[in-house]
């Protein structure tokens, strides 16, 4: 059976993720090698990573650029900072209800909005369901009128811009430029104790291994190939009859609650959410951690927002000024020259290894150059399909 | 003694009292002994503001500051030098030159409460004359708010003297301000019929008050009416104002959309490094200005004319060389293209500002400055028109370029059918590169344009870049018309939706409207404004 085969491929590259991320770490942690710190600054990046799986699934698997996904990590993370926000009301500084930035707004009242979210449950459900039905409408209107490949991408980049403005509004009521912040508890439980902390890392770490492997399931199975046709083929594809849009419109929503979840990891451990989070320039760094990372790959995708995360954080404690720079710089190096990324370069290695060793071998490459015949019009080099 | 003192001040103050009616009296000490008596201050302080004489600023100043002391030779200021001053402005001396502190008789004259709007009033009266034009003009809009009708004198006397004819119009403006609260019903009418002819919105708010408040028939007739008109007239105003804005806006869409088009439709790129080679432009622009602000002063205005050609130079080799150098490796995968444009935009934003710091602006040479005033309060900056012009004159260019050379026909060919193109013997690639060059050179052009209206900063770019994303998704790229109704359509609603809108967050809502609103245009026509025809089955969108 092909999913019993997509089960075991799953399996190694799964374990280990799981031993190290959910046995190795806090282990580590436990014995004193490792600090709350760094645990829980890696619990940051680890929910991260969920957004940048996402984004692999989509972009890497399917083919389609979309340059607003802090759009759904943004939703998720707000839902969960509203139940934090709640929470923690009545404990500000004003001890008023509401939260505090609500007082300096003359808002009197809880927004009717808000008021759910004083459970937790509703809240997490929320971060998941709402980025989905943002997804399902924005796929609604686009692919199944055929708009994509870089209609698609500056469409939603335009969306990101736009939802960026909105967060900042202060009509909004949901914190303005500040975003959410000073958050005191979750559940009662303290959130500036590191055992708290630590619970989270786990809880971050044991959803990422549970995320993965349904993404791995997903790119396994014959959902999974079909996905792969669009992203290859999408013309052929449709011409076989298979609804494309509908295949589309599911992956951008799974991808929108991966970015959900990955944003109601993020808040409880980081403490803040501001729509500088959500704009143009957070969606398109998504795209860099999965480009570096390897965007056929969901590890690749992982290492990447890992990796890049890590850099950055020391990178500009160091050289702030020269991030963007160093940014840029890789993102262009890595497209050009690592078109699959980390992941791809031991492949990129064997397949450079085995035409030097043809070339010293005196055999012919693999593929010779056409001979161009003076009957034949010289074939174009370039093919203009999608991408 | 004491009775011949009391006596002496009894006949000063009648003095200064019958001085009040009968004799003009005009030097700040004949006032003096009046100023400091608080029966007789009211009076006094207005007949000194009718008087408006620059000779008694001074004791105005010192009254109101409590500078001011009686002393029995007469009063004295003191002055912000730690000196006494008599009312005629002499140092109070010794014999040998010396300043005298008197110790003793020193009295602080007291201004009435009721009074110190009185001294305001006339110390501002005593501007009215003041030798600086500028002084005068603000004055009299100050004075002309005071909702004072005993004031209507005193401005028609500096109207009467006025020599420059700007200020003597807001002198009328300002005494029929004042007339609009005088107690007689005819001025009052006259005042309201001056507003409605000049369609004048300065005394609107009061107007709208006199059409709650006033009781004489006559006038509310007239208030209505000359609301009406005004009302009108700024409906009017404000149209023509939003109109120009959306122009104003349209065009430099336009100017930055046609590089970004012409480049998207041959090569299925989106150079997300365009307000990049914006920002290029505007520097190009501002390090001109700087080296002839260094080495020919005389000619600084001339710099601009060198910066034109500049710019479209600087950006567009900038841009063969991210072609050449780059995306020509990445043929066939537009999306990859267009993340390392991206990646590119990012370093050269970030090295700019590394290299000019934060924020640097361009002072437009002189001849942009000021504007066309085509309706009283509405004035279309020189700076803006030229902006227009020169989209309009890029249209041109880019057109005949196009449709009417050599050069042209090869990148239509290309953008129609690549294969074909190559078959019959273009060089596609040289094509390419060609193309993405012309289009960073517009960008350049932009931006060297927008440098006159803005500053000069590594994110130029930013405010026009996901507007202009919006007009080649709207415009589609089959056809350059496509790109000019899309660049007025996304400016004019974008300028058009603010006002109706309103509120502070307009702009924001405008925004999302519009993107909105391409969305469900995309509903109806998901290729764009005018598609190119295609034989293919290809119905989607690169």
């Amino acid at each position: 059976m092909k999913h019993t085969s997509a089960w075991k491929e799953a399996l190694l590259p799964g374990a280990l993720l799981a031993a190290i991320l959910v046995i190795a770490l806090p282990l580590l942690n436990a014995t004193g090698y490792v600090s709350d710190y760094y645990l829980n600054l890696f619990g940051k990046y680890l929910s991260l990573a969920v957004l940048a799986m996402g984004m692999s699934l989509i972009w890497g698997f399917s083919g389609i650029l979309s340059l607003g996904q802090a759009i759904f990590f943004g939703i998720g993370a707000y839902c969960v900072g509203m139940y934090l926000m709640l929470e923690s009301s009545g404990k500000g500084v004003y001890g008023e209800a509401i939260p505090d930035f609500m007082v300096w707004n003359q808002v009197t009242e809880l927004p009717l909005y808000w008021k759910p979210f004083h459970s937790l449950p509703f809240a997490f459900i929320a971060a998941l369901l709402v980025p989905v039905v943002v997804a399902v409408i924005i796929g609604f209107l686009t692919f199944r009128r055929r708009v994509g490949g870089t209609y698609f991408a500056i469409l939603t980049q335009a969306m990101a811009f736009a939802a960026w403005l909105m967060f900042n509004r202060n009509e909004m009521n949901l914190g303005g430029t500040n975003g959410l912040t000073d958050f005191k508890t979750l559940l009662g439980y303290s959130l500036s104790e590191p055992s708290t902390q630590r619970g989270l890392y786990l809880c971050t770490a044991f959803l990422l291994v549970v995320s993965f492997f349904i993404c791995r399931w997903l790119v396994g199975s014959k959902m999974g190939l079909v996905l792969t046709a669009v992203r290859d083929q999408e013309q052929r594809l449709r011409f076989l009859g298979y609804p494309v849009a509908s295949y589309k419109i599911f992956i951008f929503a799974v991808a929108a609650a991966l970015g959900g979840l990955a944003g109601a990891l993020y808040v409880p451990q980081v403490g803040i959410i501001t729509p500088s989070q959500i704009g143009v320039l957070p969606s398109l760094e998504i795209v860099v951690w999965v480009a570096t990372g390897g965007r056929n790959s969901l590890i690749g995708a992982i290492i990447g927002a890992v990796g890049i995360n890590a850099a950055r954080s020391v990178l500009t404690a160091s050289f702030p000024e020269w991030w963007p720079v160093i940014l840029g710089g890789l993102f262009v190096a890595v497209v050009l020259f690592f078109p699959d990324g980390v992941v791809g370069i031991p492949g990129q290695c064997r397949r450079g290894v085995r035409r030097l060793r043809a070339r010293l071998a005196g055999a012919p490459t693999r593929r010779p150059e056409p001979m161009p015949r003076p009957s034949e019009q010289p074939a174009p080099t370039v093919s203009r399909s999608d991408g | 003694m004491v009775r011949i003192l009391a006596f002496l001040l009894l006949v000063c103050c009648t003095g200064g009292v019958l001085s009040n009616t009968s004799v003009a009296a005009d030097t700040p000490a004949d006032y003096g002994q009046d100023l400091a008596a608080s029966a007789t201050q009211r009076a006094t302080l207005e007949q000194i503001r009718d008087l408006a004489d620059p000779a008694f600023r001074d004791v105005l100043q010192a009254l109101k500051e409590g500078a001011l002391y009686s002393w029995p030779q007469g009063l004295l200021i003191f002055t912000d030098d730690g000196v006494f001053v008599d009312l005629a402005g002499t140092p109070l001396l010794d014999a040998a030159g010396e300043a005298i502190f008197p110790e003793e008789g020193l009295e602080q004259v007291p201004l009435e409460e009721d009074n110190i709007p009185l001294v305001q009033r006339a110390l501002d009266v005593i501007e009215l004359f003041a030798a600086d034009p500028n002084a005068r003009r603000s004055t009299a809009l100050r004075l002309g708010n005071m909702q004072d009708a005993s004031l209507i004198a005193v401005l028609q006397k500096a109207r009467a003297a006025e020599q420059d004819a700007a200020v003597r119009n807001v002198l009328i403006e300002a005494v029929n301000k004042l007339q609009l609260f005088a107690p007689d019903a005819e001025t009052r009418r006259h005042a309201v019929i001056y507003f409605g002819d000049k369609r004048s919105e300065a005394a609107l708010s009061r107007l709208r008050d006199m059409r709650q408040d006033e009781t004489d028939a006559g006038v509310r007739a007239a208030v209505v009416e000359a609301i009406e008109t005004i009302e009108n007239f700024l409906l009017v105003r404000n149209s023509v104002g939003y109109l120009f804005n959306g122009v104003s806006l349209s065009s430099i869409l336009l100017i930055m959309s046609l590089g970004l088009a012409i480049t998207f439709g041959l090569m299925g790129i989106i150079n997300m490094a365009h307000g990049e080679m914006l920002m290029i432009g505007s520097y190009t622009a501002y390090v001109l200005q700087e080296f002839f602000a260094d080495y020919l002063p005389g000619y600084l205005d001339y710099y601009f004319i060198l910066a034109l050609p500049l710019s479209i130079l600087t950006a567009g080799c900038v841009g063969l060389l991210m072609e050449r150098g780059i995306l020509r490796f990445l043929y066939g995968r537009p999306l990859e293209s267009l993340l390392i444009t991206w990646g590119i935009g990012m370093v050269l934003q970030q090295g700019a500002r590394l290299f000019f710091g934060d924020q640097t602006s361009v002072s437009p040479p002189t001849w942009f400055r000021g504007g066309w005033e085509v309706m009283p309060g509405l004035i279309f900056p020189y700076s803006r028109l030229f902006i227009i012009a020169l989209s309009i004159l890029s249209l041109v260019m880019v057109y005949l370029l196009l449709y009417r050379s050599n050069v042209g026909l090869r990148i239509r060919s290309v953008t129609q059918n690549r294969d074909m193109a190559a078959c019959i013997g273009i060089a596609t690639h040289k094509v390419d590169a060609l193309t993405f060059a012309l289009g960073t050179a517009l960008a350049g052009l932009a931006g060297c344009a927008l440098s006159l209206i803005g500053t000069v900063d590594p994110e130029v770019g930013k405010t026009y870049i996901v507007d202009s994303f919006m007009v080649v998704v709207l415009g589609g790229v089959g056809k350059l018309f496509g790109t000019v109704l899309a660049s007025f359509g996304v400016g004019m609603s974008n300028k058009l939706l603010e006002p109706l809108i309103g509120g502070t967050a307009a702009a924001v809502y405008a925004k999302v409207s519009i993107l909105v609103l391409v969305i469900i245009f995309l509903q109806l026509r998901p290729t764009g404004l005018f598609p190119a025809k295609e034989r293919t089955a290809a119905g989607t969108l690169r």
